[in-house]
C-alpha cells in the first residue's frame, strides 16, 4: 500500500473551548437556580402579604406552610405507598406503550398492507383524548387499577406510534441499500437500519408520551383510584387541606421531571452518533 | 477461479416514471476489468449502477451477472455509494465488521479482518471513531473498506470521490488502484470527471442523454502512467459533446 492520504478527522476541540464551556454551563445553571429562588420568593410575598388582586392569593397556603407539610408527609409511609403506586402504574401503562407503540409503528411505516388494514383503526382513534376514554375503561375492566395503567397506556402509545411511523418513513434508503449490497436480508435491515436508525425519532415520542401519561395518570386517579399521588391530592383539595395539595402537586412535578430526565438521558446516551451543537461549537 | 465477475446489460430499459431513463442499452463488462461510466448530468449513470447491484429491475431487457438474471441484490455485487452511506451508529471497525458478518465470517474471525482492512486503507487508529467524526475522505476510505470486506466479486462506485478535493480525490485514486490490485474483482465506476476516468478505467463508457444509446466505448491502453495522451482526452470529450 503506497498511497498516502491527508486527512484528520473532522472533530477538533479548539484550545481554550472547554473553560469557554464550563462557564458557559456554570452561568446556565445559576441562572437556572435564580429562576426557581425568585418564583418561590414571588409565591412567599403573594400569599403572606394575602395579595386580592383579582387572584387571590390569601387562599394559597405559604412556601414555609408547604415546606412543613412537605417534611411531615416525607416521614409517612402512605406518602411513599403512594408514590409507589402512581410509579407502577406509569412505568406499566408506558413501558406497554413504549413496546407496542414501536412494534406498531413500525408495522406501519414498513408494510403498505398494515398501513391499510390498522392505519385508520388508528387515525380514528388517535384524536380522542385518552382521558375521555376514563368511562369506558371503568365499565371495560374488572378493577380500577388496570383501567388506569390503560388509560397511561392509551395516553403514551398514539405519541409513540407517530413517532415511530414518521422515523421509519424518513429513514435515508441509502442505509438500507448499503445493508442490501452487503447481502442483508429483511431481518437484517430491520435490526441493523431500521431499528437503530429510528431511536433519535422514537425517543421524541417517548419523551412526549412520558409527558401525557403524567397527565392522564394523575387525572385518572383523580376520578377512580384508591391509592396514588393523584388520589391523595384530590382527597386533600377535598377536605380543604390545601399544604397537602400543594405537597401533591409538587411531588407530581418531581416525579414528571425525573422521569422525563431518565428518558432524555437514556436517549442521548443511545443516539450518541448524532451530531450535536455542541459538537459544532455552537 | 475466475477474477471478478462478468456483468452484462442487454437491451435494457430502465425508468422510475412513465419516461425511461435508459432505453435498450447494452453493454458487457468483463471480469476484472474496470470499466468507468461517464456522461451529462441526469443520464443515467446512477441508474445503471442500480440496475447492476440489483437495487433497480429494468422495465424490459436483462441485467445478467455470469451469464445469470439479475433478481435482486447479492453480496457478490457490492456497492460503494456517493453520499456517505456508513451507518453512522457504528464505529468504523463495527462499519467493516457488518460486512464480515453478512458474508459469513465467524465472529471469532471478523475483528482481526476488520484491523487489517483498516490498516490496509490508512486508517489505522480510528477503528473506535464514529463516521460523524471522520472527514470526507476518510469515511470514502470506511465505505471503501466495507465494500471491499465482503469479498464481492463485482462492486459498484457511485461517484465515490465525487465530493472530496481534488489532493484527496487524486490520493483516493491511487489507493483504489492499489486496492483492487491485491485483491482483484470487476469495478464499474461512475464519474463525470474526464481525468478520473482516465486515470481508473480499462475501458470509458461514455452514456448519452435520458433515453439515448451509448454513444462511445474507449479502450484505455495500459500502463495508466500514459494516460495523459491527448488522443484519448479528446475522444471522451467529443462522445460528451455529442451526447
Amino acid at each position: 500500500m503506497t498511497a498516502v492520504l491527508a486527512g484528520a478527522p473532522a472533530a477538533s476541540v479548539p484550545v481554550g473551548a472547554v473553560p469557554r464551556r464550563a462557564r458557559t454551563l456554570r452561568w446556565s445553571w445559576l441562572l437556572r437556580l435564580a429562576s426557581v429562588v425568585a418564583a418561590l420568593g414571588l409565591w412567599q410575598l403573594l400569599t403572606v402579604a394575602e395579595v386580592r388582586w383579582w387572584l387571590r392569593f390569601d387562599t394559597l397556603p405559604t412556601v414555609d406552610e408547604v415546606f412543613t407539610t412537605l417534611v411531615r408527609r416525607l416521614g409517612t409511609e402512605a406518602y411513599w405507598l403512594d408514590l409507589a403506586q402512581s410509579l407502577i402504574r406509569i412505568l406499566t401503562g408506558f413501558g406497554l406503550a413504549a413496546m407496542v407503540g414501536v412494534a406498531t409503528g413500525v408495522l406501519l411505516g414498513r408494510s403498505r398492507v398494515a398501513a391499510d388494514v390498522v392505519g385508520p383503526l388508528t387515525e380514528l382513534i388517535r384524536p380522542i383524548p385518552a382521558i375521555a376514554l376514563v368511562p369506558v375503561a371503568i365499565l371495560l375492566f374488572p378493577a380500577s387499577e388496570q383501567g388506569i395503567v390503560f388509560i397511561t397506556f392509551l395516553a403514551a402509545f398514539f405519541p409513540i406510534l407517530v413517532s415511530t411511523r414518521h422515523a421509519v418513513r424518513a429513514l435515508p434508503t441509502l442505509w438500507e441499500d448499503s445493508v442490501r449490497t452487503l447481502g442483508g436480508g429483511r431481518w437484517d435491515v430491520l435490526s441493523q437500519v431500521v431499528i437503530p436508525g429510528i431511536l433519535p425519532g422514537v425517543f421524541g415520542g417517548l419523551s412526549v408520551g412520558m409527558g401525557v401519561s403524567w397527565i392522564c395518570v394523575i387525572s385518572a386517579e383523580m376520578i377512580s383510584g384508591r391509592l396514588g399521588i393523584g388520589y391523595r391530592t384530590w382527597q386533600a383539595y377535598t377536605v380543604l387541606a390545601y399544604p397537602d395539595v400543594f405537597v401533591g402537586i409538587i411531588t407530581i412535578g418531581v416525579l414528571g421531571f425525573a422521569t422525563s430526565a431518565a428518558v432524555e438521558t437514556v436517549g442521548r446516551r443511545l443516539t450518541r452518533w448524532l451530531p450535536r451543537s455542541e459538537e459544532n461549537g455552537r | 477461479m475466475t477474477v471478478g465477475m462478468s456483468l452484462t446489460l442487454d437491451r435494457v430499459r430502465l425508468s422510475y416514471t412513465d419516461s425511461p431513463v435508459i432505453d435498450e442499452l447494452s453493454l458487457a463488462v468483463r471480469p476484472g476489468e474496470i470499466l468507468v461510466l461517464t456522461g451529462p448530468s441526469g443520464c443515467g449513470k446512477s441508474t445503471v449502477l442500480r440496475a447492476l447491484a440489483g437495487l433497480l429491475l429494468p422495465d424490459q431487457g436483462q441485467v445478467l451477472a455470469d451469464g445469470a438474471e439479475v433478481r435482486t441484490t447479492s453480496r457478490d455485487r457490492g456497492v460503494v455509494f456517493q453520499d456517505n452511506a456508513l451507518l453512522p451508529w457504528r464505529s468504523v471497525r463495527s462499519n467493516i465488521e457488518l460486512a464480515l458478518r453478512l458474508r459469513g465470517v465467524p465472529r471469532t474471525g471478523r475483528r482481526a479482518q476488520a484491523d487489517r482492512w483498516i490498516a490496509e486503507l490508512g486508517l489505522t487508529g480510528f477503528g473506535d471513531y464514529l463516521p460523524k467524526s471522520l472527514s470526507g475522505g476518510m469515511r470514502q476510505r470506511v465505505q471503501l473498506a466495507r465494500g471491499l470486506a465482503g469479498a464481492p466479486r463485482a462492486v459498484m462506485m457511485d461517484e465515490p470521490f465525487g465530493a472530496l478535493d481534488s489532493a484527496t480525490r487524486a490520493a483516493m485514486q491511487a489507493l483504489l488502484i492499489d486496492t483492487w490490485r491485491s485483491h482483484p474483482t470487476t469495478i464499474v465506476f461512475v464519474t463525470h470527471d474526464v481525468d478520473e476516468a482516465l486515470a481508473l478505467g480499462d475501458r470509458v463508457a461514455v452514456l448519452g442523454r435520458a433515453g439515448q444509446p451509448l454513444r462511445a466505448l474507449i479502450e484505455v491502453p495500459e500502463p495508466r502512467s500514459g494516460r495523459a495522451e491527448p488522443g484519448l482526452r479528446a475522444a471522451i470529450l467529443t462522445a460528451l459533446e455529442n451526447s
